[in-house]
This record gives structure tokens, C-alpha cells and sequence, in this order.
């Protein structure tokens, strides 16, 4: 039977490059459609998202999934060869209360970090820097979280992995540093020069001057605000 | 080998109770150990969720692990019958999907409707049922999530199933989950409750009742 994987996503999205990550790694090959998700949401997307309305959307045989955790442990299923998880369940539980960590509070904490006015800043960074000790702990000497070989960790962490060192770059701040988290530093230059995922990142100057005009924008806004 | 199976929870919970449904669902005998979660939290518990520091946590031959809807997971996966998650991986996708959104928009959006002072509490209430009617089309006709039996959905909407309508009673605003708004998911609300195993983990109604009444005194107080 033919099979008809299709991928709805964004070009800057770490969440839907997860999902575009997942099926390199099970070498699945997949129809990509990028969605203008700033500007103009598509029918299609809106028909086979309707509760959330967002990117990635996941299709497989004309069958949608959203959320990109749920779909990245569908493709796990569907696909069987490169195992993104563990097959312990003792060690796959802890692979997904990782994951968790990463999307519920990593995430959240360096958003608002990045984000703050500058008298919630110090706060926020705080928070931001302690939730990237807990998961820096997490690699525990190894290579990458899942070990030998990229697994749904590092690529729940893709954010951490890539593009937090481009926002920090366009922010002029540094939460991710060598000093601060040797080893979760060196994950990140690993991550990002691993062949699979170097084909599904973003395009590093694209991404840059994304986040320079996003931090632009913002600091205009703040500027206007206070006026 | 003899199966050594713990539970760290709390009685009023609704995170701790998802895992004891699970397990009873499975037939799987566990020790309980109640934790002081405002008061003192134990060495065991600190020492076993260094991470969150919270109930439920899992101990299986003294291996632990942390968050419900994880622990379910594993518990679907270590206990074979009985299954808790659908066969189909589509389907089982579907049953995680519906999971996160009780889990990451319901509970959040329910909670800030409950506690919401006056001026912002209908906003809060309209954000709040619009999560239950999207949660409400999930049913589809179907006697549960899950279908036939209680599943991975049910069981992570139990706050839903029970909590919610005695919380409603604790505080006088029934404006949330009623028979007219939500006529499926109210019926659901009373499948669930009075099925079998359910009614086994569930807290006391009368002592869930009193504590909410006196956080809502507490709240009152405050203002």
C-alpha cells in the first residue's frame, strides 16, 4: 500500500521540526507544507486542527494528528527501525517524564526569560537557569539524552539545542553558556552537528534575523507603551 | 520475584488518584503512603521527586517515577490486562491527544474560572466552558472516552468526573459543569463516578466537600 505521510509546518518552528526530525530518524519520507501561521492559517490546517489551530499537523494516510509530542510518539509506533525511545519501560517512563520537563517548565522559563520586561528579568532568568541545571543533570555523562543516539529528549529539546543560542545571539544575553552548563553546552554543539539533524533544522541567518525583528519589534512596542 | 508496588499520594488528590485507578483497573495490589503536601513533605517523597518534589510518585521494586499521566503509561505497559489505552496506534494517538488538551487546557482553565475574583470571573467561566464543549465533542455518543470502558481519558478527566461538581456545590456557582450546558459530559460525569472500579478510588465525598467549603471560607476571608 502506498503510503502518504504529510507534514504541515512552519520553517521557524522548533515543534514542528521535531516532528520533521522523528521521520528523518525513521528515514520516512513525507510531503512538506508550509503554513503561514502569522498571517494567513489554511483551510486545511484549520480542518484538520480545529481544537488548537496550530503547526505541526501530522497526516498519514489522509489521518491528521496535532501536538507534536503525541505525533513523534505515533511515528515511534508506525515506524519500527531507530528507536527514538528506549525499550524499558522503566527507561522510556523516564524518557518521557524528560520530555515533559523540557515542554512544561524548560520551555515556559526561557520563553518568559527571553521575553520579560527588564524589572521581572533577573527573576526570570533565575528560573530559567535553574530549570536548565535539572535537565543538564538529566544527560548525566552521556552523549545525548537518549544516549548513544538521538532520542525523544534531545528531540524535545530541540529549542534548547538550536535556537536558543540564535535568540541569545540576537537578544544579547546568555542563559545557555559553556560556563554556566558545560555539559549541557556541549549537548547542544553535539545536537546540532548530528547529521540527521543538522537536514532539519532552520536555516541559521533566517532564524537570526527572525529573532533580531521579533526583539526589535518588541522593544518598539515596550517603547511605545511607555510613551 | 515478588512485585514490591508503591504509591506516594494524596487523599484529596486528583493526580495521585489517576494512578491508584490505573491500578485498580489492573488488578495491581500497592501499599499507599499518604503525604502532608501543605504541611511537611516526607524525606521519601523529596528524595524520590527531586525534580517536582509532589505526589503521585510510583515506586516499582523501589525504582520511582514521577507525573500521572507518565506513571499511567507505565503502568499500561508493565500490566497487560485490561488495557487502559486503545490497540490501534491511530486510536492511541487520539487517546493521548484528548489527555494533553484535559491535562494542559481544561484543568488550568477550570481551576482559574473556580478561583477567579468576581471582576474577572466571566471571562474566566467562558474560557472554561469552551474547553468543556470541545472536551464534551470527544465523546462522540460513546459511554466513555475510552468507549466501552474507562480509558487513559477518563481517567485523566477524572477531576472533571468528580472534583469539579463538589467544588461547584463548595463554592455556590454551578455555572461551570451543568446538565443543561453539557448534557453528555454531565451524563459522562455519572457513568464514571458510579462505575465499579471508580467508586473504589475515589475520595470520601463528604471530607472532599468540607475542605473545598473551607478553602473557599479561606479565600473569602483573604479578601
Amino acid at each position: 500500500m502506498a503510503e502518504e505521510v504529510k507534514v504541515f509546518g512552519t520553517w521557524g518552528s522548533p515543534f514542528s521540526r521535531r516532528v520533521e526530525l522523528a521521520l528523518k530518524i525513521k528515514g520516512v519520507k513525507y510531503e512538506y507544507i508550509e503554513e503561514d501561521v502569522y498571517g494567513n492559517k489554511s483551510p486545511l490546517l484549520l480542518k484538520y486542527n480545529p481544537v488548537h489551530k496550530k503547526v505541526p499537523v501530522f497526516l498519514h494516510n489522509g489521518k491528521p494528528i496535532a501536538e507534536s509530542l503525541v505525533i513523534v510518539e505515533y511515528i515511534e509506533e508506525t515506524w519500527k527501525g531507530n528507536p527514538i525511545l528506549p525499550e524499558d519501560p522503566y527507561e522510556k517512563a523516564m524518557a518521557r517524564f524528560w520530555a515533559k520537563f523540557v515542554d512544561e517548565k524548560c520551555l515556559p522559563a526561557l520563553w518568559k526569560a527571553g521575553s520579560s520586561p527588564e524589572n521581572e528579568r533577573a527573576k526570570a532568568v533565575e528560573e530559567a537557569c535553574e530549570c536548565l541545571k535539572t535537565l543538564e543533570s538529566a544527560l548525566n555523562g552521556k552523549r545525548f539524552f537518549g544516549g548513544d543516539t538521538v532520542g525523544l529528549v534531545d528531540i524535545a529539546a530541540n529549542f534548547i539545542g538550536y535556537w536558543l543560542r540564535l535568540f541569545q545571539e540576537a537578544a544579547g544575553h546568555d542563559l545557555l553558556s559553556a560556563e554556566k552548563f558545560p555539559a549541557l553546552f556541549k549537548w547542544s554543539d553535539e545536537f546540532s552537528s548530528c547529521s540527521v539533524v543538522k537536514d532539519s533544522l532552520p536555516p541559521k541567518d533566517k532564524l537570526l534575523a527572525y529573532f533580531k525583528a521579533h526583539i526589535a519589534g518588541t522593544k518598539a512596542a515596550e517603547t511605545n507603551a511607555s510613551n | 520475584m515478588s512485585e514490591e508496588v508503591k504509591v506516594l499520594g494524596n487523599w484529596g488528590s486528583c493526580f495521585s488518584r489517576r494512578v491508584e485507578l490505573a491500578l485498580k483497573i489492573k488488578g495491581v495490589e500497592y501499599e499507599y503512603i499518604e503525604e502532608d503536601v501543605y504541611g511537611n513533605k516526607s524525606p521519601l517523597l523529596l528524595k524520590y521527586n527531586p525534580v517536582h518534589k509532589k505526589v503521585p510518585v510510583l515506586l516499582h521494586n523501589g525504582k520511582p517515577i514521577a507525573e500521572s499521566l507518565v506513571i499511567i503509561e507505565y503502568i499500561e505497559e508493565t500490566w497487560k490486562g485490561t488495557p487502559i489505552l486503545p490497540e490501534d496506534p491511530y486510536e492511541k494517538a487520539m487517546a493521548r491527544f484528548w489527555t494533553k488538551f484535559v491535562d494542559e487546557k481544561c484543568l488550568p482553565a477550570l481551576w482559574r474560572a473556580v478561583w477567579s475574583p468576581e471582576n474577572e470571573r466571566e471571562k474566566a467561566v467562558e474560557e472554561a466552558c469552551k474547553c468543556l464543549e470541545t472536551l464534551q465533542s470527544a465523546l462522540n455518543g460513546k459511554r466513555f472516552f475510552g468507549g466501552d470502558t474507562v480509558g487513559l481519558v477518563d481517567i485523566a478527566a477524572n477531576f472533571i468526573g468528580f472534583w469539579l461538581r463538589i467544588i461547584q456545590e463548595a463554592t455556590g456557582h454551578g455555572d461551570l459543569l451543568s446538565a443543561e450546558k453539557f448534557p453528555t459530559l454531565f451524563k459522562w460525569t455519572d457513568e464514571f463516578v458510579s462505575c465499579s472500579v471508580v467508586k473504589q478510588s475515589l475520595p470520601p465525598r463528604d471530607k472532599l466537600l468540607a475542605f473545598f467549603k473551607a478553602r473557599v471560607a479561606e479565600a473569602n476571608a483573604s479578601k
